[in-house]
């Protein structure tokens, strides 16, 4: 039963070992539609794991979840690709949904990408690689998008307009996005929810109470938690469609 | 028409070629060389239950290579032993209780060197209706389980988190696997049916930019492969199955000479 139509995806309790030893455990959360929940947390913490639960790549896990979408985009962390294949930008495109020719360059368009529609996959570097991605999964207008970690090797610039578009594509589309991020800074600007993993779930609400959490200093350090103090207090604006900048 | 032992060869190994192709290109993609071996030798076994109960060569292939390919899989999840190895294991244990039991049936005239190689004299007409029935049949599935098989073959776990089944997919195209092998064995011979697969679809790889374009180029590559061999297993008397796949390597030999780049150097 879905009581609250908005809902995506939903873990109740949910985690997933790998003999004996727990890579996550007792995670519940939610992704409703228009909105973005990050995850964050040090390395090993279980992030991607509770991005593979929600995906139902995991099937043996503790717990529930509740997908109520089929419509999904998923960018992995690490992909390995065989390069026996003969793959072009554009056959990756069209991998998992048969999309039209505009639909595609408008996604390449988008994460800036689209000369390289033609070359073959295994020719990119890491940074366009990664755009090609998240065009791919953005392409396919999806209702949820799963990034994990989505702008990692990308060009310092090319990653705030990343993070820009993430946000816009998740107003413009209505989809919900389950977001894992290193980047506290860019991250707690756009979040709605941030769940804080470290093996289990140590907090989470919105990017203020989780910055004001103990735990959460405890395991980021002092400096983390003003940073994002000090990105709230310096939140004194905000940025219209056309990129201006406008005072509240 | 289909009188002549020749021209039922030359039908039924163009008909094999069309299903190779394609099959072929998933054989490299997935590395599945070695498995396909394996199902191809077990198909002696297939071959001897076929005559010691007269049944359906064919059919009798695909039953024992589908037990073989579900026996590998259990295997699998029970030992700790690496997959060549158990292909491996699997493979001559098969070709060799195959043989054996192929020494019990002395009541039987049986052509070891036609199974083994292909016979292109063997060729019947009701051979002929089971390569392209069964052939198209594979093609068609092989169509409707292309994207979660190759969105998997890409990257499993993009395919699964979009909701493509590809557990699924897998397990059909192993099925297609047996099903390649029992209608092409006639042809080819069980000890050559995985060069069909591989060696157009590698020469293919050669000369090919995208995934459709290696398709279209492993299904001439076949084509050429059976009507040169063929031609020349007449010419020579030499059996099949060796003379396609030498005429596939003679292909694949041209393939490494890159003609485009040479072209623009001239220029």
């Amino acid at each position: 039963m879905n009581a609250n139509q908005n809902i995506l995806v939903k873990l109740k309790d949910a985690g997933f070992k790998i003999n004996d030893k727990w890579l996550v455990q007792g995670v519940s959360l939610q992704v409703e539609k228009g909105k973005i929940v990050t995850l964050i947390g040090p390395n090993g913490s279980g992030k991607s794991t509770t991005a593979k639960i929600a995906l139902g790549i995991y099937k043996k896990i503790e717990g529930e979840v509740e997908k109520y979408t089929n419509k999904i985009g998923y960018v992995p962390q690490k992909i390995s690709i065989d390069w026996t294949l003969p793959l072009r930008v554009n056959d990756f495109m069209v991998l998992t949904e048969s999309l039209k020719n505009e639909i595609i360059d408008e996604a390449l368009s988008l994460t800036g990408v689209i000369h390289l529609k033609d070359k073959n996959l295994g020719d990119l570097s890491g940074g366009e690689f990664q755009r090609v991605l998240l065009a791919r999964a953005i392409s396919k207008k999806p209702e949820l998008l799963v990034l994990d970690e989505p702008v990692q090797g990308v060009d310092f610039t090319g990653e705030i307009a990343l993070y820009e578009l993430i946000k816009k594509i998740s107003d413009e589309l209505n989809c919900g996005i389950l977001l894992i991020s290193h980047d506290l800074h860019t991250v707690m600007s756009a979040t709605d929810h941030v769940v804080c993993l470290n093996g289990h779930v140590c907090c989470s609400g919105t990017p203020m109470d989780v910055a004001k959490n103990n735990e959460y200093k405890a395991l980021f350090g002092e400096q983390a938690s003003q940073i994002l103090s000090r990105y709230e207090h310096r939140h004194d604006h905000i940025h219209t469609d056309e990129g201006k900048i406008k005072k509240n | 028409m289909f009188d002549d032992f020749f021209i039922r060869a030359l039908v039924a190994g163009i008909g094999v070629a069309f299903v190779t192709g394609p099959l072929g290109c998933f054989v490299i993609w997935r590395r599945l060389s070695y498995f396909g071996d394996t199902l191809a030798h077990s198909a002696l076994l297939g071959v001897t239950l076929a005559f010691t109960m007269e049944f359906n060569i064919a059919l009798s292939v695909f039953i024992i290579s589908s037990l073989i390919a579900l026996t590998l899989i259990q295997l699998q999840k029970r030992t700790n032993l690496p997959g060549d190895a158990l292909l491996g294991l699997l493979a001559h244990s098969s070709l060799g209780v195959g043989l054996v039991v192929i020494g019990f049936l002395t009541f039987i005239r049986f052509d070891i060197m036609g199974l083994l190689f292909g016979d292109i004299l063997a060729v019947t007409v009701d051979d002929l209706l089971i390569i392209w029935v069964g052939g198209a049949v594979i093609l068609l599935i092989l169509k409707l389980i292309w994207k979660p098989l190759f969105a998997s073959t890409v990257n499993y776990e993009l395919a699964e988190a979009e909701g493509l089944n590809p557990d699924r997919a897998k397990a059909i195209f192993t099925i297609l696997m047996a099903a390649i092998i029992a209608i092409s064995i006639k042809m080819v011979g069980l000890l050559l049916i995985t060069g069909m697969l591989i060696i157009p679809a590698a020469m293919a790889r050669n000369i090919s930019s995208s995934p459709q374009r290696m398709v279209i180029y492993s299904i001439i590559g076949g084509l050429l492969s059976v009507i040169l061999g063929l031609f020349t297993s007449l010419e020579f008397n030499t059996s099949s199955g060796p003379s396609i796949i030498t005429a596939a390597l003679f292909l694949f030999i041209l393939s490494l000479f890159n003609i485009k780049q040479s072209i623009k150097l001239k220029n």
